[in-house]
């Protein structure tokens, strides 16, 4: 058929037309836009974490990106024999940055590096790359850490470090210092952890005062996710460019709030008083904020590979997934549940897939 | 009244820069290459023989079996030949190739008051005139009019949405042409027996929805404007957009009461019994990011592509890729030695940067071909499926109520070829099915032959 005599003087067409199915236009959106956008989402924590925890934060987040591009490249060429370059797609550039985020500042760079290392290979690369992982490689690589030596990765060694050092020199702003009782007895450790162990009384409120600061970031934790405001602003962003949906951090962290607060209802309406309510929003709020349950809300539990497809499906997963935050914040060993409750709601997922579809067209009542 | 809105779909740049540009009439061509098969069904049978004198709009293809078209010729001269040639498919199918004689000499047409005709001889008529749906789908029209004696119909819908980006042949001919379009549907409604009438228009055309609107009361028809989204214009969208009703899984838009016929195609009815004109002409879009001067062109069918092409204003850059029809639908094909068809809705010319395939990353299980589908389908699951081979699984998933729109494959991220999956999952699905009924058929032979 090339040789067919072509009936176009005077027309500049080329020789072979390239040949398609439809659609002949596509979304300027990529995978390299829509990572290095989840990168860039990512710049106000970042930003946060240096200021409220010291320059060695920016250098935790440098080894754990380049240790995961390093582990991708070598992964993908020596195990996944694959030509193409992976590491521009950035993706693993975010599982670097979004380890690093729950990581301590103070935690040894060899460990962060093994860390970053561990997600990659074990997270992602070993289920063939981008795409067929079933966890989340970030949170995986944070709990192969935290199993290896829980105190390195809680956030407590460092501020423990920090406050026998004298807080200044190790770069822990002032701001951190001074913030008044309860916060600062959280200094010592992180806020969950503190609750955990019982280093303040019951009674105990967190004040509106307290919550500001946890909201700021200005507290004891893991670098990248003490700020939730720092984590709004890049989800925000996220939300706007149609990289995540609202469907996940809203249900999420609505789930925490919600049965926190249905835990300490009936203590609280028992008393015929505003205060008991007023402590029972507090105690939620401060669960909501405290800890990782922002980044882990926005930016790990959102991860696409690893949630589910459908916007029904992503319900249900961000609902479970919070009501494992808050068994294992009140229930379990640890003082945080967020890596865990996204690792577990990870192998859910393809079950979610398969019976949440969407309602098929011409179909009463859903698909069959 | 409906909702005004169907779920998914997809906002692709309309680029429709093409739709300031009026009609402009491309001259017959020197020899038109007229495919007996330019419409879904049973190609029609040729009637003419090599040396034969024709005149425009003469016949030279007669249909065969119940879903077919006739052919007229779109010049006056002599058959040249009666062979295969490229098609609107871009494969080699049966063609008459008309040589003209400069004339262009009609043939005797009798036009006749609509007013005086039963609604059997307005289909009559329309089917004589070989018309076909000229959205795209080219089904033929006469079938469409004639639902069979169970299906009650109580909505005419006149479709001009012309949803595709980049394409503007529909919404010219609403400026251009919109006494005959009204007058046409009048014609519809007649043959269908139905009383409401409404005609579409996304909101991207206000000057002819504005035209419509005025013409509107005197023949009786309701005029909907609708937010555009593509794919608005598809049939089961439109319905479920107008009417809230949803066409059932496998069924045909009369399984709700409801005929669908695009505005081309009413103003083609209209000249076929006004006139007597049968289908031989139609306004092309010519645009795209390698055409010189983007415009709207009333084309003899079997003009081929080249010469529509060259009268536009040729080429400003090299021409990278060639597709019939628009962007999101629209076939892509080899050679501009091509011709018109009854279903050539728009020619594009597409530059490096637009026709090069996008780099393929690995399905990111996002979801947005998900929330794209208009039919509520899981195109991810699909696609991998075929890429996995799992063929027999593909039922199941719904494949075949696929109208292959192209939304996920917009949308996707990783530039992931649904639609080239689908397309090939349907057809290795009709393997299997075949496969499994032959089977069957042995099967039942036997048994059939021992009870005997």
């Amino acid at each position: 058929m090339d040789n067919e005599p072509e009936n176009t003087t005077g027309l500049d067409v080329a020789k072979r037309p390239w040949f398609s199915a439809s659609p002949h236009v596509r979304t300027p959106d990529s995978v390299p836009q829509i990572m290095w956008t989840v990168a860039a989402a990512a710049a106000p924590s970042f930003f946060t974490g240096v200021y409220f925890f010291g320059p060695r934060a920016a250098l935790v987040v440098a080894v754990c990106a380049a240790s995961a591009m390093a582990s991708e490249w070598a992964g993908t060429k020596i195990l996944l024999r694959k030509k193409d370059l992976t590491i521009l797609d950035g993706s693993a550039a975010v599982t670097g940055i979004l380890l690093a985020f729950c990581l301590p500042t103070g935690i040894p760079l060899w460990q962060a590096a093994v860390g970053a290392a561990v997600a990659i290979l074990v997270g992602k690369v070993v289920f063939g790359g981008l795409g067929c992982n079933i966890f989340n490689p970030a949170r995986l690589g944070r709990a192969v850490l935290h199993a290896a030596g829980p105190a390195a990765v809680s956030g407590a060694a460092f501020l423990e470090k920090a406050a026998a050092a004298g807080s200044d020199s190790l770069g822990l702003p002032v701001a951190v210092a001074r913030v008044p009782a309860f916060v600062d007895a959280l200094t010592q450790a992180t806020p969950l952890a503190a609750v955990k162990e019982g280093k303040f009384p019951a009674s105990a409120c967190p004040t509106w005062y307290d919550l500001n600061n946890l909201f700021i970031g200005r507290c004891g934790g893991c670098l990248g996710e003490t700020s939730a405001l720092a984590i709004l602003v890049g989800g925000i962003w996220l939300l706007g460019r149609r990289i995540i949906t609202w469907h996940i951090p809203a249900v999420y962290i609505g789930t925490v709030f919600v049965l926190m607060s249905v835990v300490k209802a009936p203590e609280a309406f028992r008393q015929q008083s505003i205060e008991p309510v007023l402590f029972m929003l507090q105690w939620s709020l401060f669960h909501v904020l405290a800890g990782g349950l922002f980044l882990g809300a926005f930016f790990m539990a959102t991860d696409m590979v690893t949630s589910p497809m459908t916007a029904a499906g992503k319900v249900v997963y961000a609902a479970g997934a919070g009501v494992l935050v808050v068994l294992i914040r009140l229930l379990g060993g640890y003082p945080e549940g967020v890596c865990y409750s996204i690792l577990i709601m990870n192998m859910v997922v393809p079950l979610i897939d398969r019976y949440i579809k969407p309602r098929k067209f011409g179909v009463a009542g859903g698909a069959r | 009244m409906g909702a005004l809105w169907f779920k998914g779909g997809a906002h692709p740049p309309e680029s429709k820069s093409a739709a300031s540009r009026p009609v402009e009439t491309v001259p017959p061509p020197a020899l038109a290459v007229i495919p007996l098969s330019q419409h879904l069904g049973k190609p029609a049978r040729a009637i003419v023989a090599k040396k034969d004198a024709v005149l425009r709009g003469q016949q030279i293809g007669e249909a065969q079996g119940m879903i077919s078209a006739a052919v007229h010729s779109s010049v006056s001269g002599t058959v040249k030949e009666v062979g295969p040639a490229r098609g609107p498919l871009g494969t080699f199918v049966e063609c008459v190739f008309v040589e003209s004689d400069g004339r262009d000499q009609a043939a005797e047409s009798k036009g006749c008051s609509p007013d005086s005709l039963s609604p059997a001889e307005i289909i009559e008529r329309v089917k004589a005139a070989g018309i076909v749906g000229m959205g795209g789908a080219t089904f033929p029209t006469h079938v469409k009019l004639s639902p069979p004696p169970g299906k009650k119909i109580d909505c005419l819908i006149v479709n001009g949405c012309e949803c595709e980006p980049c394409l503007s042949a529909d919404h010219r001919l609403m400026l251009e042409k919109t006494e005959e379009i009204l007058a046409g549907a009048g014609l519809f409604r007649k043959a269908l027996g139905v009383a409401r009438t409404v005609v579409a228009v996304e909101d991207n055309k206000p000057d002819a929805a504005a035209a419509l609107m005025q013409r509107a009361g005197q023949h009786g028809v309701e005029v909907s404007v609708l937010r555009v989204k593509y794919p608005q214009g598809a049939e089961k969208q439109l319905i479920k957009a107008l009417l809230g009703r949803e066409v059932p899984s496998g069924g045909l838009p009369m399984d709700v009461g409801v005929v669908v016929q695009n505005v081309a195609t009413c103003k083609a009815a209209r000249d076929a019994v006004v006139e007597g004109k049968p289908l031989y002409e139609r306004i092309v879009t010519v645009a795209g990011s390698a055409a010189a001067r983007p415009g709207n062109f009333l084309v003899r069918i079997g003009t081929p592509f080249s010469e529509v092409v060259a009268f536009s204003g040729g080429t400003r850059a090299k021409v990278e890729k060639i597709v019939s029809g628009g962007p999101m639908m629209g076939l892509a094909q080899s050679t501009l030695n091509l011709p018109v068809t009854k279903g050539t809705s728009g020619i594009l010319l597409l530059a490096a940067d637009e026709a090069r395939p996008a780099k393929m990353y690995p399905c990111l299980r996002c979801g947005r071909c998900i929330e794209a589908c208009p039919m509520g389908l899981r195109p991810s699951v699909i696609s991998s499926t075929v890429e996995a081979g799992r063929f027999g699984d593909l039922e199941d998933l719904d494949i075949l109520d696929c109208i292959e729109c192209g939304c996920c494959a917009y949308e996707c991220p990783s530039a992931r070829r649904i639609v080239q999956n689908v397309k090939r999952g349907k057809a290795e699905l009709a393997k299997i099915r075949r496969k499994r009924k032959e089977k069957e058929d042995k099967a039942a032979a036997p048994a059939a032959k021992a009870g005997a």
